[in-house]
């Protein structure tokens, strides 16, 4: 069976005066119907750009260089602009990182929400004012009519997340991605915010993409979890997968480097060194240079996605067990190269 | 009092009140900090956690008398702050850190300057090349290469802005240091080194600190106590396994349980206690219990009057007139 969503080997560069920026490099995972995939990473990681290259919303210097995106086994990239305007308005709603950004400041909230139900679905006005009250409903907005007269300034940052969400829905999506929908806001109306969506996913069936840096949102909210470094995928698997049996140096630093309940008293471990530049990206493994566990071969080849079981995928020489062996061999006596091709680990 | 026992910093009463123009001629009252009092002890870490605008940044300049109290006192080591001879020499001991490595550096000034900056003014050199060593001293305290010191700030990343910004804090040598939201604006990985260094500075020169922050396990992870703020009013403090294992105040249970843990199986089994509605606006703030809008626990009493902050158990301070019953 094929999944609501694949991407495969996407590579998404921008085209600047310095040189071309490859913002995306390869990346691969998908998303299956009512599912909830998590994307983290650090800050420039591609995370956006992953999202906005699903969506062909990309800046002008931007473009899919190859790669393939396919929504219910269709293939979007090179489906022109039509096909793509369909998919956006009634396929996958996009919740942006900045809501303020986002909604007009000089229309009612009312008039936004209509715009957008009569553009996507066949519905005079009357219709669309009653749908516009019942999303807003349906996000819990209290007196949903008033609202509706008011402008996005007049609402507090957890009311204008939950109209964006509103705005997102109101065309029933079967994927929603959502870009870091909750940082901007406080924990209690962050619950608030993730609580409606998990609750409109049972209710609605929809897949989700939330896109974040808050492994505690992930940990709550995901049931798959793409980890990116450096444009593309580290690791991708189940949540429980990623947060308990890690096969990446990355995820792992990421992991030692966040306070939990339990690290109280204690050091954090952070990741040394300065992210990567996309300008400039090194030959072997992209986390070669901030990795304390880098070998031989990770500075001269990068290392292929492997299958650690049947959930789980990490692309890191550590996992062919034979290598680091070798590697560890090879340390103690300082002699040859490490072995060319690696064994172990089904390299694909 | 002997100095063992006497807190480094004690506020009374302090209040924080901004005129809003609310129509011709008319002012009202903005309550950003509104009867608060604690105390911090000498090498502690204090945080203080709470809702956007619930008046945590005006709690930390008002401290640092940035802001002039509108009402209340601060003592610092026993001395209250009351004259100006008190403010200068109050000023010399204490300092703060910025949310925003981005915004609060001068772009045009070289590292060297913007961490040179508090020498100049309270004239803490003799002589250019006793200024220079000072400054690599600091940079060196803060992890940061002396090569960097001709550099501007723009050319930083995140973490070493944050970094200078530190660095400058440290050249008055003080002993008590505000740190606004020194993380919140890194990525995570970064933020590690940059809580890393704090805890050590700390250590090594004995420094006091009110840390605020709202990412609540960051609080947690650094603080010795935390205090709880909602709507310019301390709701409740304790040390920082008493505020995790055992909130007594209904808001603060209900920050707690909303912290996303990360580890899926916590994360999941964990029963969030979710509040209803929003956070009054400070203007039009409700009479009596300032939480009692969202509160699930309130009753008439509770819009009646304003319930004392007061020690319910050793230590651990709540204002809520239903804390027994609610915790029993
Ligand atoms: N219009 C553009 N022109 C050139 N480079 C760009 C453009 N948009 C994004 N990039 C670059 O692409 C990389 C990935 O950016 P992206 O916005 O996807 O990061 P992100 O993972 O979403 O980060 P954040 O967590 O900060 O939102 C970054 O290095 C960024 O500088
Ligand atoms: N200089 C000022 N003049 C008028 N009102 C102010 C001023 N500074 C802060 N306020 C108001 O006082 C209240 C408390 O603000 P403060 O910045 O202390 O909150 P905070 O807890 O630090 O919030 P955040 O988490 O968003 O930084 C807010 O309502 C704010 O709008
Ligand atoms: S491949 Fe090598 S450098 Fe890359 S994460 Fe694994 S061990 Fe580290
Ligand atoms: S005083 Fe009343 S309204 Fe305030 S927290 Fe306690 S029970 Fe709730
Ligand atoms: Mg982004
Ligand atoms: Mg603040």
């Amino acid at each position: 069976m094929s999944s609501l969503l694949e991407v495969t080997d996407l590579h998404t560069s921008f085209f600047t005066d310095a040189g071309e920026v490859k913002a995306v490099n390869g990346i691969s995972f998908f998303l299956d119907r009512g599912k909830v995939l998590g994307i983290v990473g650090e800050s420039g990681s591609g995370k956006s750009v992953t999202a906005y290259s699903i969506l062909q919303i990309l800046a002008p210097t931007g473009r899919i260089v190859s790669g393939s995106v396919k929504l219910d086994g269709q293939e979007l990239v090179g489906a022109g602009e039509k096909a793509m305007q369909d998919v956006r308005g009634n396929k996958i709603s996009i919740i942006f990182q900045d809501p303020m950004t986002s909604l007009n400041p000089t229309y009612t909230i009312g008039h936004q929400l209509m715009e957008a139900i009569m553009l996507h679905t066949k519905r005079d006005k009357r219709e669309a004012w009653d749908r516009a009250v019942e999303m807003l409903r349906l996000v819990n907005i209290n007196e949903p009519e008033k609202r509706m007269r008011q402008y996005p300034f007049e609402q507090s940052g957890g009311m204008r997340q939950r109209i964006m969400i509103a705005m997102a829905l109101a065309c029933e999506p079967d994927i929603l991605i959502a870009d870091e929908p909750t940082t901007a806001l406080d924990v209690t109306i962050q619950a608030q915010i993730l609580e409606l969506m998990q609750d409109l996913q049972r209710k609605l069936g929809m897949a989700i993409i939330m896109i974040t840096h808050d492994l505690g949102v992930v940990a709550q909210m995901c049931d798959e979890i793409v980890v990116m470094y450096a444009g593309s995928y580290c690791e991708r698997g189940t949540a429980e997968e990623i947060f308990y049996n890690p096969k990446h140096e990355y995820t792992k630093g990421l992991l030692r480097s966040i306070p939990t309940l339990d690290t109280m008293g204690r050091k954090l471990q952070p990741i040394t060194g300065t992210p990567i530049d996309l300008l400039n990206l090194p030959e072997g493994c992209p986390f070669a240079p901030r990795c304390d566990a880098a070998m031989r071969i990770c500075i001269r080849q990068a290392p292929a996605s492997m299958d650690i079981n049947e959930f789980h995928k990490a692309s890191c020489w550590m996992n062919v067990k034979a290598l680091a062996e070798t590697e560890a061999a090879l340390e103690d006596d300082g002699a040859a190269d490490a072995a060319e091709t690696p064994e172990g680990g089904d390299a694909k | 009092m002997s100095t063992e026992t006497r807190p480094l910093v004690e506020i009374q009463h302090l209040k924080e009140y901004f005129p809003i123009n609310t129509g011709f001629f008319k002012t009202t009252p903005l309550k950003a900090v509104d009867d608060v009092s604690f105390t911090i002890n000498r090498g502690e870490t204090l945080g203080l956690v709470g809702e956007s605008g619930c008046g945590k940044t005006t709690v930390g300049r008002t401290i640092l008398h940035l802001y002039k109290p509108t009402d209340g006192l601060v003592i610092y080591d026993g001395k209250p702050i009351e004259t100006k001879e008190d403010l200068a020499e109050y000023r010399t001991k204490t300092t703060m850190v910025f949310q925003d490595p981005y915004s609060s550096l001068n772009p045009r000034m070289t590292v060297s300057d913007i961490i040179a900056e508090p020498l100049d003014v309270h004239k803490l050199y003799t002589d250019p090349k006793q200024r220079e060593e000072r400054v690599l001293e600091l940079m060196d305290h803060v992890g940061l290469n002396s090569e960097h010191a001709s550099r501007y700030a723009h050319e930083f990343s995140g973490g070493q802005r944050q970094r200078i910004g530190i660095a400058r804090a440290l050249a008055i040598n003080p002993e008590f240091i505000v740190c606004d939201e020194p993380v919140s604006a890194l990525d995570v990985s970064i933020q590690a080194q940059v809580i890393n260094m704090f805890d050590e500075l700390q250590d090594r020169f004995g420094l006091t600190y009110l840390f605020i922050a709202h990412d609540l396990l960051v609080v947690r992870h650094i603080s010795d106590r935390i205090a709880v703020m909602y709507l310019g009013k301390m709701v409740e403090l304790a040390s920082s396994e008493e505020i995790y294992d055992h909130p007594l105040h209904p808001y603060t249970k209900s920050l707690i349980s909303a912290v996303p843990i990360p580890d899926p199986k916590i994360a999941r089994a964990n029963r969030r206690i979710s509040l209803q509605g929003d956070i009054p606006s400070p203007l039009n703030a409700p009479s009596g219990c300032p939480f009692r809008t969202r509160c699930p626990y309130a009753t008439d009493a509770c819009a009646a009057s304003m319930p004392a902050f007061e020690e319910i158990e050793s230590g651990h301070f709540v204002a809520c007139h239903r804390v027994n019953e609610i915790n029993t």
